[in-house]
């Protein structure tokens, strides 16, 4: 058995990866196998999937999960409502239901010609089979369509990436087939490796001052929603679009409803945190 | 037959440290180790990690076992020997079928052991192609540290430590789920207080259903009905505070915090006692501003999920007798045990969260409470099992 063929994922200009994370990719490329990815919002799970995309120059074919997602739209949907309609009004042969069998993502990643690579995001939020649903198919690599007696076979199988908040736990027959990474939330330094491909010209010094207001930030524990990477990025954003001097930026936080998103979050702030002199308001911070 | 005691006992090791491994897991790294995805012990680390650790809360578990297995091997070089050597194990590039995998999975490990015993038997006399991995060596595909080609990121992790110091500095301690709690924690497992589309009723028009189903009835409309997808779980959460609570502090107000901030509720409502629930509830900590019990019980509906926080230590009388309250003043008319009791008939679902280990539970108040609600740790596996308890159902 040999390995050589295979894609590596080495990363990708635009996103900064770790090397555990990287060699998990590349096991769950090497052993065909779903990459699961874990960590909290803004730690760049979504981003991981285009980077693999990108780096090994592959389509990627994302498929959003919501509360209502069903294991069988992923597969094929039978547009009934058209034939419908096509046999009332229209000139088409309804008798060939096979225009109306329209592929869903993981159909059009196994029917590609060419190995994709497969986003399904946020697959938490789908009810608590949706993982056990799909379990057949992604071990077979194909599926049957009884409507036109098909069977759907993967030319290549798609590089997976399924990424999760941990809202609902994962079913563990589901788990069993996964390679499984966790990315921790970026301490300083690599947030500031993160901040620098978004902004590669920022001044030291508004940076470590924004970084350490941030971390501070999260330190509070009564907050619906603490800020992540994504709020982190749109602030510093706003700092320099606004011309912040960096002194200001832990004393005032200057723009702070780019960080604190949720109003509750926001009011708790200001009013157990900040005080009021003249006009301004400034947190209680000892600088 | 070293050899298989090494490989065995690594996955002893995981059992004995909790790390949840499973034999379909197991065969997946040797599966991965026959590709030659590693070259080294510091790879190896993680591709065992990726493979058979399946949460962050056992990342630490594996720590753990990884350095108990591995200890005493500081020198990478003599690692990198030891691990190939072991690598090169003629087990390790035993591919199986998937007939032999299910069966494998049936079996417990002990069979799993002799069968891999026979195994080895049979294939010590084989040719072993030495150089297969050694030849590998430095050329992993799996991005050695130090490989910087342009144009590529590679972040974080400061250069030079080995997967022992990695292991060593365990910094995924407090993603454990059986330690301490902290409030991200603690919001994980009340995440688990859904009931979304498998309860109540159907209420709600699902249109696309409808269109399908009517589609499908050649144009004849059909109506279809589905359940609510909104969270409908309310919360009540009575807290003992002061006494012999005190030390609890710091965690009671986690928990309170958590399920503060915990935005998924329909409704989240708390009062706090002290000792035990007589005629009254206090809406604040320094217990000042009453609410009467039975108020409370006449105005809540009885689906809200009932937490309830306490030592359930106190004196028999506390418990049991009229006026038995700590406090004076508080004059109870009617014996805690009763008000507790009303409590428990009142509310469908209901638990009680006890900070106290539970090898000091025996205790008289603490057994009688426990009889009327349904006793928990409060330590996040506690709390999981709390969770599901109330929203099992009924
Ligand atoms: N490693 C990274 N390198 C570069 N940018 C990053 C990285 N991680 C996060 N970001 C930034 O943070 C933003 C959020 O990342 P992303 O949407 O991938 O997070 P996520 O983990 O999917 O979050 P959620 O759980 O909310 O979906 C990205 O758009 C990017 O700007
Ligand atoms: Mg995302």
């Amino acid at each position: 058995m040999n390995n050589d063929g295979f894609d590596q994922f080495k990363g990708s200009s635009d996103y900064v990866t770790s090397e555990p994370l990287r060699n998990a990719v590349n096991v769950s490329i090497a052993l065909g196998r779903p990459l699961l990815i874990r960590g909290e919002p803004g730690t760049g799970k979504t981003l991981l999937a285009h980077s693999i995309a990108h780096g090994l120059r592959k389509k990627l074919i994302i498929w959003n999960i919501k509360s209502t997602t069903k294991a069988q739209e992923g597969l094929y949907v039978y547009d009934t409502v058209q034939r419908l309609n096509d046999s009332r009004f229209g000139d088409r042969d309804v008798s060939d239901i096979k225009q109306y069998i329209k592929l869903g993502k993981l159909g059009q990643a196994f029917a590609s010609p060419e190995q994709v690579v497969l986003l399904i995001d946020e697959i938490d939020k789908a009810d608590i089979e949706f993982p056990n649903d799909l379990l057949n198919e992604l071990d077979e690599m194909s599926f049957y369509i009884p409507e036109t007696n098909e069977t759907i076979t993967a030319i290549h199988w798609p590089i997976a990436v399924i990424t999760s908040n941990a809202e609902k736990e994962l079913p563990d027959a589901f788990l069993r087939r996964c390679i499984f990474h966790y990315i921790e939330f970026p301490d300083a330094n690599l947030m500031e490796e993160i901040v620098r491909v978004h902004f590669p010209d920022i001044k030291n010094s508004l940076l470590h001052e924004a970084l350490k207001a941030f971390y501070s930030l999260r330190e509070i524990d009564e907050f619906r929603k603490k800020p992540s990477t994504s709020e982190l990025i749109d602030w510093i954003r706003a700092l320099i679009a606004g011309g912040v001097a960096h002194e200001k930026i832990s004393s005032e936080i200057p723009f702070i409803g780019t960080l604190l998103k949720k109003e509750t979050d926001y009011d708790y702030f200001v009013n157990n945190h900040m005080t009021r002199i003249g006009d301004t308001f400034f947190t209680r911070w000892r600088r | 037959m070293a050899k298989i005691d090494m490989f065995t006992d690594f996955f002893y090791t995981l059992r004995k440290r909790k790390v949840p491994v499973s034999t379909t897991e197991w065969m997946t790294l040797m599966e991965a180790l026959a590709k030659g995805c590693i070259s080294n012990l510091d790879e190896f680390y993680y591709l065992a990690r990726a493979i058979l650790v399946k949460s962050e809360a056992y990342y630490d578990h594996y720590d753990v076992a990884f350095q108990e297995y591995f200890k005493g091997i500081e020198a990478p070089a003599e690692i990198s020997e030891q691990i190939l050597e072991w690598l090169k194990g003629p087990l390790n590039r035993m591919t199986l079928t998937e007939e032999e995998q299910a069966l494998l999975d049936r079996m417990d490990f002990e069979e799993l052991i002799k069968e891999f015993e026979k195994r080895l038997k049979e294939q010590t006399e084989q040719h072993n192609g030495g150089g297969y991995w050694i030849g590998r060596g430095g050329t992993s595909p799996f991005g050695h540290s130090g490989y910087h080609p342009a144009g590529i990121r590679i972040g974080g992790e400061s250069r030079g430590r080995h997967a022992i110091q990695i292991a060593q500095e365990r910094r995924f301690r407090n993603y454990r789920s059986d330690l301490t709690l902290d409030v991200r924690q603690i919001k994980m497992a009340l995440r688990g207080l859904r009931e979304l589309s498998r309860i109540g009723p159907e209420d709600e028009l699902d249109l696309e259903e409808t269109i399908d189903a009517t589609a499908k009835n050649a144009g004849e409309i059909e109506l279809m009905w589905t359940r609510s997808r909104k969270n409908a779980v309310k919360v009540l959460l009575l807290m003992d505070v002061g006494g012999s609570m005190e030390p609890f502090a710091l965690l009671c107000s986690q928990l309170f915090s958590a399920a503060h901030s915990s935005s998924h509720f329909k409704d989240f409502q708390y009062f706090y006692f002290h000792n035990c629930i007589y005629d009254n509830l206090y809406q604040d900590i320094e217990r000042q501003e009453a609410i009467s019990t039975d108020y409370l019980l006449r105005t809540m509906e009885p689906d809200y999920k009932l937490l309830l926080v306490g030592d359930a230590r106190m004196s028999p009388w506390e418990l049991m007798e009229r006026y038995g309250a700590i406090n004076y003043y508080e004059r109870n008319e009617t014996p805690g045990i009763v008000w507790l009791k009303r409590i428990t008939e009142h509310f469908t679902h209901s638990v009680w969260l006890n900070p106290d280990n539970p090898s000091i539970w025996p205790h008289p108040t603490v057994q009688m409470i426990g009889k009327l609600f349904p006793m928990f740790e409060l330590t996040l596996d506690g709390l999981g099992q709390a969770v599901k308890k109330l929203i099992v159902k009924k």
